[in-house]
């Protein structure tokens, strides 16, 4: 093995400048910008485009400069060698060479094959008369605005999604459109009969005509031998002096097939591997619309995003990253139709539906479950969960518990902050869109377009907008959408955990488990971490992960921690700390209350709050402070910083209330002293209530206990913050140490399997509340031994207040380190 | 060399094992001389100085978790580089640094 500094750099060949084949450049210029000399050479005399966006160009809602994604500029600035109007005419691979049409040869040492693929055309007479053109590119674009200009009678064959932006398009642009379709309904591989049948209400509504069920038989000359009219089986003419085939497209792999690379006969497609090499020629990488993948064949953008990242890393030699087939989805893009289908909308054995329909109102939507998943959806008129109920789709979410209200959305199981708002159309520049950080939507469609964004998390990070609580990302989908022609996000079946590696939080969680890891070290060789120690969002994650499953052996990382969790108080806006002393069960006492007064004068604390669980904060304090005013005053800590047991909010119950049941104040004492310093992977919150009346609100508790006369009702997986969930009911039971072991096991199995920062309600939806009642309720022995587990883990567990020690707490933190005198320093 | 290094002012810090591996201290200056500086040491044993407010919001650096070369801000979790000041893309913004130096086993950050 040798390397030497001045290696010549290898010559990669793009053949397509299209956006597969050059998003794959990016994504390999962002990893290994050294590692060749690149030359792309593409058919048509433009620099690379967003094709999607070619229908509003035409609807004259954009112009051809508006959808340039890499000028001639970004070509030349990043050493790319572009061949542009020229076309790759063969390959001999043995040689590695290519020929033009224009007969020049360029030799390569990788070659990326991206021709993407054709429109099909009709095989009718006439179709090849002038003013007849298929729809793929800038130069199809152009003849038709410019036969737009000149004619009046056009003729769109193919009610399917691009069919229809055309004839859109030319509406718009002042001619007389039918649009001619074989099928009952429009777009009937997106849309199931009802949605397709609205579709084209609104379109005719818009002064669209159409012929359904209708064969074309032939296209007739006119006099000037230009296209004059249509003519059906059965003999009738219509008049056309423009005819848009838009009947489907068709990998393009002449190229690649006479270069004796493999296709697929069906349905077409250069086969490659999951490396997104070509299975025939190993230096030979394909992506796009050309390519046929595990059987499937791409025609949308998303999947080939997917690809470019896939190719570019091995290319890169990076020898990560596999691509494992797309979920797709479907968008229309003509302005005041909303439309959005995915997965299997039309049903099928063993589905059920869900459907709503509006006439009126111009609403339809219908959702396909089958075994307790959604597996389609397919909206129209209202789409704005269109994102939401794709991702349902995608991570194959049990959805039974959540049935009764799938069909009125997400903001319907409670969001907050939106003022209503559902359509990103209808709004202002001016109007907010995320509420958590303040964005407009006029900030948004100004990143997208500024810096040429394409997924939602591009949005995020450069926007912030749908970061935080994420409930406004319907919306934030919508305005990408509309700005740049959809949300391309790539749609992994796993989510790796950050961008430090490629496990997933599930996967983590097993081989610490299963192959004892027991340090974050550790693990990140184990699992081939990218990073040298990660990153501020897996090591928390690790740490916990570590902690939780190997308690007593696993010796705690702080540094590891967000900084809370290090100085065991929450961080303000100022960089000041809040303390919130633990009260059980919200009681406290006069002396309590008496050395908590006397911290906030002895130390200056500017606000004491009381809070919503019924704990007394003291904000404001300086970090070199908090040992002192926990030691002054001499309370618990709260953990009102951590992922953790915060409290446990109670009612005053059967002692005093007179229509108490139970004593719900003794309850919540026992539960918060066997619960406390109970580590989890998001915070945790418990109440008791000791009757019906419910004043604890237990009903948005993670864990809420509520009393009746014959015992106590146990509700679990409640939440009442940025999405109000109500918890959902557990189990009954009749004594108060049943309510410890039954809660206790509830939170050991989360503890064991909840994924870093997710909380007990998602925790819940993810895995079902029937599999927690099974591993809990109907199992006793699994019941009997989490509770022990759990009290294994917590026993003799230190409180970081106190026990700096034991609690690995670095005391070094709180004491700030002063300036010395200058040195002067002779040399 | 010699020539620079005269115009720079050492302070002494503190020792090398009084920073905490992947971790940072608040070296104490007032608003006046121009607020607080994080000395970082991450688990290479370099050490790093930064004026401790995130340009983003003026979050304390020296809260934030070292990773690497960089400190994610404990505020809003900006990530910034630790060697330049600089916020990784696509956040713009950067932080003032400062020269460090190890001598013995001893810290030293260079403030005027």
């Amino acid at each position: 093995m040798s390397t030497t500094a001045t290696q010549v750099k290898q010559k990669l060949a793009v053949i397509g400048n299209g956006m597969a084949g050059i998003r794959t450049v990016e994504e390999l210029l962002k990893i290994a910008p050294d590692k060749y000399d690149i030359t792309v050479f593409g058919t048509e005399p433009h620099p690379n485009y967003n094709r999607i966006l070619l229908s509003p160009v035409l609807a004259g809602e954009q112009t051809i400069s508006d959808i340039v994604l890499n000028d001639w500029d970004w070509y030349k600035d990043n050493g790319i060698n572009l061949i542009t109007g020229r076309t790759i005419t063969a390959i001999h691979r043995t040689r590695r060479e290519l020929t033009t049409d224009t007969g020049e040869k360029f030799n390569y040492d990788r070659l990326l094959v991206a021709t993407g693929s054709n429109p099909f055309v009709l095989p009718i007479e006439g179709n090849k008369l002038p003013g007849v053109i298929s729809y793929r590119d800038i130069a199809d674009t152009e003849a038709m605005i410019d036969a737009a200009k000149r004619y009046k009678k056009a003729v769109v064959i193919g009610g399917g999604l691009l069919g229809l932006e055309a004839a859109n398009g030319l509406k718009l642009r002042g001619m007389d459109v039918t649009v001619v379709h074989v099928m009952p309904w429009l777009m009937e591989r997106q849309l199931d009969e009802k949605a397709g049948k609205l579709l084209q209400g609104s379109l005719e509504a818009k002064g669209i005509e159409f012929r359904m069920q209708a064969q074309t038989e032939a296209l007739v000359a006119g006099e000037s031998g230009r296209v004059a009219a249509l003519r059906f089986k059965g003999g009738e003419q219509i008049p056309a002096d423009l005819v848009v085939m838009a009947v489907g497209i068709r990998p393009n792999t002449a190229l690649a097939e006479k270069s004796g690379l493999q296709i697929s006969a069906r349905p077409g497609g250069i086969i490659v591997n999951d490396t997104m090499q070509t299975l025939t020629d190993p230096r030979i990488y394909s992506v796009g619309e050309c390519v046929n993948h595990r059987g499937t064949a791409y025609g949308l953008v998303a999947p080939l995003f997917e690809m470019a990242k896939v190719c570019a890393n091995h290319l890169a030699e990076y020898g990560i990253g596999r691509y494992v087939g797309s979920v797709t989805s479907t968008k229309l893009k003509v302005t005041g139709v909303d439309l959005f289908s995915a997965g299997n909308f039309q049903g099928g054995e063993g589905t059920e539906d869900i459907t709503l329909s509006d006439p009126i109102g111009g609403v339809y939507k219908r959702l396909v479950i089958k075994d307790d998943k959604l597996v389609g959806a397919c909206l129209y008129g209202d789409t704005v969960d269109g994102s939401w109920y794709f991702k349902l789709l995608r991570e194959g979410k049990n959805v039974n518990e959540i049935r009764d209200h799938l069909m009125f959305g997400e903001s319907n199981i409670g969001d907050v902050g939106h003022e209503g708002n559902t359509r990103a159309v209808s709004m202002k520049d001016t109007d907010e869109v995320c509420g958590c950080n303040g964005v407009c939507k006029g900030t948004i469609t100004k990143a997208i377009k500024d810096k040429g964004l394409f997924t939602l998390d591009e949005v995020r990070k450069h926007t912030k907008a749908s970061s935080s609580c994420g409930s406004c990302t319907g919306l934030v989908e919508q305005i990408l959408m509309f700005t740049a022609g959809g949300d391309y996000s790539a749609t992994p079946k796993m989510k790796p955990m950050c961008a430090c590696t490629d496990s997933t939080h599930q996967h983590t969680r097993d081989a610490i488990r299963e192959q004892k890891l027991l340090s974050v070290p550790e693990v990140m060789k184990t699992l081939g971490w990218r990073t040298p120690n990660g990153c501020s969002s897996c090591r928390p994650a690790l740490n916990y992960y570590l902690l939780s499953t190997w308690p007593k052996e696993y010796v705690d990382d702080p540094q590891s921690r967000y900084i809370n969790e290090r100085a065991h108080a929450n961080i303000q806006k100022d960089g000041t700390f809040s303390v919130i002393p633990r009260m059980w069960g919200g009681e406290t006492t006069a002396d309590e209350l008496r050395r908590i007064a006397n911290a906030v004068d002895k130390y200056k604390i500017p606000t004491v709050k009381v809070t919503g669980g019924q704990r007394i904060d003291l904000l404001g304090v300086k970090k070199e402070d908090l040992p002192g005013v926990w030691a002054d005053i001499g309370m618990p800590s709260g953990h009102a910083y951590a992922k953790a047991l915060r409290t446990v909010k109670t009612c005053v119950g059967s002692e005093w209330c007179r229509f108490g049941t139970q004593d719900s104040t003794q309850m919540g004492k026992d539960l918060e002293r066997a619960m406390w310093r109970m580590y989890a992977p998001h915070k945790v919150k418990y109440a008791v209530s000791g009757c019906p009346r419910n004043c604890a609100e237990a009903g948005i508790k993670d864990v809420g206990i509520i009393g009746v006369d014959s015992g106590w009702e146990m509700y679990v997986a409640g939440n009442g913050g940025i999405k109000t969930e109500v918890a959902q009911f557990f189990v009954k039971v009749k004594t108060s140490d049943e309510v410890l072991e039954y809660t206790g096991a509830f939170i050991q199995l989360y503890r064991e399997e909840g994924w870093y920062l997710e909380r007990t309600v998602h925790y819940v939806s993810r895995v079902g509340l029937d599999y927690c009642k099974k591993k809990v309720v109907d199992d006793p022995i699994n019941r009997k031994a989490l509770w022990e587990r759990l009290q294994f883990a917590l026993d003799g567990e230190p409180d970081p207040w106190f026990d700096f020690d034991k609690a690995r707490v670095d005391q070094r933190q709180f004491i700030p380190i002063k300036p010395v005198t200058p040195q002067a320093v002779t040399a | 060399m010699s020539a620079i290094e005269t115009e720079m002012t050492w302070r002494y810090v503190c020792k090398l094992d009084d920073l905490p591996v992947l971790g940072a201290r608040v070296l104490e200056r007032g608003e006046e001389e121009g607020g607080n500086v994080a000395v970082f040491r991450n688990d290479q044993n370099v050490v790093f100085a930064l004026l401790d407010k995130c340009p983003h919001k003026g979050g304390p650096l020296s809260q934030g978790i070292v990773f690497g070369e960089r400190v994610a801000c404990p505020l809003h979790n900006w990530t910034i580089e630790l060697k330049s000041g600089d916020a990784a893309a696509p956040d713009v913004g950067c932080t003032a640094r400062f020269d460090v130096k190890i001598n013995n086993g001893d810290v030293f950050v260079d403030l005027p």
